[in-house]
């Protein structure tokens, strides 16, 4: 009788959200001390203030890394989607042989350590000649975002109806022009979901950036730079809230057109499935 | 104007070429995924074999010699410090892919068996925060456990301790902590998929034939959902046993991990093959590490029964 009351949603429920306020506590911490007018976060708090989020744009590094961090951002995102359209869309309408395998690979820096991935292009882009750049950043950056793309994409094209592009075929429209014209509007919704989780990556991401740059700083650099100054604190605080709120919208509008492009071709699944 | 005479010679066309196309499916799927495939061989297999070649060689200041040579791999093995720090990394990603596993499965369950109309929503309420930076996450820890932090001040204005604790940053416990809760979403999720994919009239067979809640979970939900709890596992151990981030900035002297290492190497140290060979090593006992968690979670699953 206990057991089946244990394992009922009652105590599950209470788990579930002290769950969840592990999961944001932490996070809401930053936003919290960003207001505060005490230069070190700790409590009680001390008074309401914006002086830090007023001084941010006072500062030329700080909207340098900001302007490098939205060039990469938009390359790596539109690249990534492209090779993840490719890559989607050959894994969910073609079969043959090979094809898990290529999907595995395609998929496996997600589940690699970061550090050597980025260690290992840095010694082949050394080796290359390549001098380091945003640009050499953004070719790290693309490959952490294909996998993300490619699910995203896979789960707006997978249960397509492919009846619509054959009745497309047969009317005499050409491969790309049923891509163009029957396809890519079904999907567009999916497509731009992608855009977005990748210029959230891009944006986010650290450790492929902090090796592979050379002396132009993306905003997390920045932010590590920062952190070795206690004194330079508030102000992180400050451009980590708005990051973080970037982050969030971002990644709700994702997930909104997902939602809508799973709905339209009638199919569940993605990134939280 | 000449649509009806030349109207049958082209559609006669496309159909032969739509018969072209369709015996020709595996070759048209291969190129059209051969861009992306091409650019992960060149930035990523490409990359690591680079690094496996340079595992074998030897620096002399700023040259390469390139005779092949295991001494990097005698460093990386018997060196203590390496050795320490190998010990130190696979202990902190088993210890976390533990801690995350035991936390994640009952929300998953929660979620898959009580979620009811609202299971995308609680889904993307757990995943939302860790689309945030994670750089920004770690820093929110190390803000929560520093010596006038969070934690600390709030515990002294409660009046539970006297001074600020010392204990709570730099060491392995809050390398653990912080990476216990940066990768809980990426728990959920494989879980949450095993069990979706639970019949549930396999649950309400076992309860029909007399077994207790309790027991049905443990000898068929349970079960049925290791393939969840070894991707689980795996997802959390293999990133972070390589850390770089999370050490570095709450970890302290105590908590340094191999990937801090592996950096120094090609950073200051400047012996890129010694990075090398330490990747290598890193990845090898993970690897082998990965394969004998799914044995033993294989192995429990089939006691289960």
């Amino acid at each position: 009788m206990r057991a089946r009351r244990f394992l009922s949603g009652g105590w599950l429920s209470v788990y579930a959200f002290l769950y969840i306020v592990f999961l944001y506590l932490p996070v809401i911490f930053l936003p919290i001390f960003s207001i505060n007018t005490a230069p070190t976060p700790k409590f009680p708090l001390t008074g309401f203030t914006l002086q830090w989020y007023a001084d941010l744009p006072h500062t030329p590094a700080l909207l340098d890394a900001a302007w490098n961090s939205l060039k990469v951002g938009v390359s790596a995102s539109v690249l990534a989607t492209v090779l993840g359209i490719l890559a989607a869309r050959s894994i969910t309408r073609y079969r043959y042989p090979g094809r898990r395998t290529i999907h595995g690979l395609i998929m496996a820096p997600l589940v690699l350590p970061e550090v050597i991935v980025a260690i290992s292009m840095l010694l082949v882009m050394l080796q290359l000649g390549l001098s380091l750049s945003l640009f050499t950043v953004v070719l790290g950056h693309v490959l952490v975002c294909i996998p993300y793309s490619m699910t995203v994409l896979t789960s707006g094209f997978e249960g397509f109806d492919r009846s619509l592009e054959e009745a497309s075929a047969d009317l005499g429209e050409s491969a790309f022009g049923t891509f163009r014209r029957v396809t890519l509007p079904m999907v567009a919704p999916a497509i731009i979901s992608s855009l977005l989780v990748c210029f959230t990556i891009s944006l986010d991401e650290f450790i492929i950036a902090f090796f592979l740059t050379g002396t132009e700083a993306t905003l997390p650099i920045y932010i590590w730079g920062q952190l070795r100054f206690a004194s330079k604190l508030p102000g992180v605080l400050a451009l980590g809230t708005l990051l973080l709120v970037a982050s969030f919208l971002l990644m709700t509008i994702a997930e909104i057109l997902r939602r809508r492009a799973a709905r339209r071709t009638q199919n569940e699944g993605g990134l939280y499935a | 104007m000449t649509a009806a005479a030349e109207g049958s010679p082209p559609l006669r066309m496309t159909r032969a070429r739509r018969n072209a196309l369709l015996q020709s499916e595996p070759v048209q799927g291969f190129a059209l995924i051969s861009p992306t495939f091409l650019y992960a061989l060149i930035l990523l297999v490409l990359p690591i074999l680079v690094v496996i070649a340079h595992s074998f060689w030897t620096q002399h200041y700023l040259t390469i010699d390139r005779t092949f040579t295991l001494e990097n791999y005698r460093v990386a093995l018997t060196e203590p410090i390496y050795r320490d720090l190998l010990w130190r990394s696979l202990y902190i990603s088993l210890t976390v892919s533990l801690f995350t596993v035991i936390l994640a499965y009952p929300i998953a369950y929660f979620i898959s068996f009580h979620g009811g109309r609202h299971k995308s929503l609680w889904l993307f309420l757990i995943t939302i925060p860790f689309w945030t930076s994670y750089l920004l996450r770690v820093m929110s820890w190390k803000v929560i456990l520093g010596y006038n932090g969070v934690l600390n001040s709030g515990l002294m204005g409660l009046g539970i301790i006297d001074e600020p604790s010392t204990a709570l940053l730099y060491n392995s416990s809050a390398v653990i902590i912080t990476l216990t809760h940066a990768w809980a979403a990426f728990a959920i999720l494989p879980i949450f998929v095993s069990l979706e994919k639970v019949d549930r009239t396999l649950v309400e067979a076992a309860t029909d034939l007399g077994d207790g809640p309790l027991r049905s979970f443990l000898r068929v939900t349970l079960p049925l959902s290791a393939p969840g709890v070894i991707s689980a596992a795996l997802i959390v151990m293999i990133p972070t046993v390589g850390d770089y981030v999370t050490p570095k900035l709450v970890g302290g002297k105590d908590g340094v991990m191999i990937a801090n290492a592996i950096q120094a190497q090609f950073g200051k140290a400047a012996n890129w093959p010694l990075g090398a060979a330490l990747s290598v090593t890193t990845m090898l006992i993970v690897t082998l590490m990965a394969g004998a968690t799914v044995l033993i979670i294989r192995a429990l699953q089939r006691l289960a029964r």
